[in-house]
């Protein structure tokens, strides 16, 4: 066990799994994960091609073209950074390009803020990049070695983003178990792709296609995402062998067997909910919580399985899809419509620009989950959690 | 039974593609590779060039290509050239090609980023002065009072009011080794200027005039002619710059006046009808003047 910053952690683990290319452009609170990188290439720890660009558009355009050329590729952003690679990362899911990004989460500008939530990484849910949200520097560690093996799966074969909460994973220190680097490289083959471009095997990129075959296109990469969840599952249950520490799958239900109520959560606010039923429980409510560890794809089954027994759900959703509701919320509601026995299913904005969700909050949540009563909930969704009304005329 | 095609065994950019007829820069682009050979990874960002080489299940590449986005070319080839070296492949070479919308506008920041890196791609430039894929609209490559669909020329206006951003000069301030100009019109000098460049390591740029039928507005058989002209005029200079210092000038036999060039073509017609014609022609005869001063195209 080290005690080690998150972003070092993060580094640590891009390097054992020895990509070939490293791209980079700076953004608060990526910048430690991209210099870490930097250092061990100097030093020569890392064998890799460190190429510094003039913009997130360019650090990702440069992943991608590595990938495309038979090479492991990786960089990292957050928040504005990610808007600007969003163009790179749709046509790269569309070339079936399997590069990993850590996305540390950060809110949107504006107003302009260095602050945590998750309207980033949600804003690209509809790009074709899989996404995996962690909870501690530990499972950013495990997962970002997870996240190569399942961008490179020949089934699979899209981009992977790692989202981590910037600061509170990022810039926090915790003791963190790393691993061998024989481990590694035996859970991790080298990256050998089927398709690249190659002068021997010359073949076109990224061509031009109408009617006649778009559609076919974007029903493989959802088809990929679909059928990469069995996938992912496996992986994760590898990861789970190699590590000794518990994966057991695209989503984590806590204390759910007996839950009336549930809580459903990603990124790093799990563990402040996780105590939170502890202390609920201890006082008689049956709660329980499920922290969503593969968002997309969607792992609703897996949701679904934990959820089906409750009576009421509250979901967090540190975004926003403006003139709607939370994407998570939606998500959700989506798949809960016309089922049998469908919990109630309620959805709160909570914890936009690293505004604190803390045990008060979660209290508060259970508050008026329980004035909602029979009232049909979704009139005057979504909740806006701990919204200050003195700011408002 | 119609004739086979044409084709030479060293043709890498072959039948099959869908330029329109005279397309100057399907021209540039079959030469370009027989320049280069077979040992290359082709970037090609959004265009002309990518849309009618690219219809999915034709291609007309023989060597690997890859489109991306509009604006990506230079990044993603920097991307390329990173695995090729980190793969230790160092005989294979990168090369983007891109029209002027890519290069002079939308990708100018990562063209600017890649050549500063000192990547190890030569970029080339296919240039036809204007975004024709999409109905030739104006780019920071309109030539001066060319008429375009996003600023035609009218009672109001004479077209483009700005001269054509001078990007060479732009992509030699990097430092860069090899940066020169080429014609479609001109094929074993635009060869033999893509040989020379790919015998330098670091980036590389060329631009290559490749003149448009279909927006320019000549008749399809006049594309090596109006190449010619544009050259002989001396709005289109042709030169090598290596290691900052300009190498070489294709002179001009004798200085032909610019209404030669702009007279056969669409974009340029109202330079001849009407008021206000006559001062338009006479700067930009001043902008040829100036080239055939600055390069000494005719001494």
């Amino acid at each position: 066990m080290s005690v080690v910053e998150g972003s070092e952690a993060v580094a640590m683990a891009i390097k054992a799994c020895r990509p070939q290319v490293v791209s980079a452009y700076p953004i608060s609170p990526q910048t430690h994960i991209v210099e870490n990188l930097a250092k061990m290439v100097a030093d020569g720890e890392l064998d890799a091609q460190y190429v510094r660009v003039e913009s997130e558009f360019s650090a990702a355009s440069v992943v991608s073209g590595a990938s495309a050329t038979g090479s492991r590729a990786y960089t990292a952003s957050s928040s504005q950074g990610l808007l600007l690679m969003t163009e790179v990362i749709y046509a790269s899911a569309g070339m079936r390009l399997p590069f990993v990004i850590t996305g540390v989460n950060r809110t949107i500008s504006a107003p302009i803020s260095i602050q945590v939530d998750h309207q980033d990484t949600m804003s690209l849910r509809d790009s074709g990049i899989i996404q995996l949200y962690v909870e501690s520097v530990q499972e950013a560690y495990d997962t970002h070695i997870a996240a190569f093996k399942i961008a490179e799966d020949p089934k699979i074969s899209l981009p992977v983003m790692v989202c981590m909460d910037g600061w509170i994973l990022t810039h926090s220190y915790e003791s963190v178990a790393y691993m061998g680097q024989e481990e590694i490289d035996r859970f991790l083959s080298p990256f050998e792709p089927e398709h690249f471009l190659d002068i021997k095997n010359p073949k076109s990129w990224g061509s031009y296609a109408d009617d006649n075959v778009l559609m076919e296109f974007k029903y493989a990469v959802h088809q990929a995402m679909q059928d990469g969840k069995q996938r992912i599952r496996e992986i994760f249950k590898e990861l789970s062998l190699l590590t000794g520490r518990d994966y057991r799958g695209l989503v984590e239900a806590y204390r759910t067997e007996d839950a009336d109520t549930i809580v459903i959560a990603l990124g790093s606010v799990s563990g402040t909910v996780k105590e939170s039923v502890d202390d609920l429980r201890s006082e008689g409510h049956q709660i329980g919580m499920v922290k969503i560890r593969c968002y997309r794809p969607f792992p609703f089954e897996d949701i679904w399985e934990a959820i089906k027994g409750a009576r009421r759900i509250a979901v967090l959703d540190a975004n926003i899809s403006m003139g709607s509701e939370g994407a998570v919320g939606m998500d959700l509601k989506a798949k809960l419509y016309g089922l049998k026995n469908a919990p109630l299913l309620v959805d709160f904005i909570a914890g936009l620009g690293g505004r604190e969700i803390n045990k008060r909050a979660l209290r508060n949540i259970l508050q008026q989950l329980d004035t909602v009563g029979k009232k049909p909930p979704f009139l005057k969704e979504p909740n806006w959690v701990g919204l200050n009304p003195t700011l408002f005329p | 039974m119609g004739k086979k095609p044409y084709q030479k065994k060293e043709d890498y950019f072959v039948s099959g593609h869908r330029a329109c007829h005279g397309c100057g820069m399907a021209l540039a682009v079959r030469h370009i590779l027989r320049a280069t050979g077979k040992e290359v990874i082709v970037v090609t960002p959004t265009g002309c060039l990518e849309t009618f080489s690219s219809p999915y299940g034709f291609s007309p590449w023989r060597v690997p290509w890859i489109h991306h986005l509009f604006e990506n070319g230079p990044s993603v080839a920097s991307g390329v050239a990173a695995a090729l070296k980190a793969q230790k492949q160092d005989s294979v070479r990168v090369l983007v090609i891109g029209g002027d919308g890519s290069t002079f506008d939308i990708g100018f920041g990562a063209l600017s980023g890649m050549l500063e890196r000192e990547d190890d791609v030569l970029y080339i430039c296919v240039d036809n002065g204007a975004y024709m894929n999409t109905g030739g609209q104006r780019s920071g490559a309109t030539p001066l009072f060319s008429s375009t669909t996003t600023e035609p020329a009218g009672k109001a206006s004479m077209g483009k009011r700005q001269i054509k951003k001078d990007l060479p000069a732009i992509v030699a301030a990097h430092g860069i080794p090899y940066v020169a100009t080429a014609s479609s019109a001109y094929l074993r000098d635009l060869r033999e200027k893509v040989k020379k460049a790919m015998t330098y390591h670091g980036s590389r740029y060329i631009q290559i005039d490749t003149p448009c039928p279909s927006v320019w507005g000549f008749p399809s058989d006049q594309t090596l002619e109006i190449g010619r002209l544009g050259v002989q005029c001396g709005l289109v200079p042709l030169f090598e710059m290596e290691e900052g210092q300009i190498k070489t000038i294709r002179k001009i036999k004798q200085k032909i006046p610019v209404e030669s060039y702009l007279k056969p073509q669409k974009r340029f017609r109202h330079l001849f009808a009407g008021k206000g014609g006559s001062e338009a022609l006479r700067q930009i005869q001043a902008l040829a003047d100036r080239n055939i001063e600055k390069f000494g195209l005719l001494n």
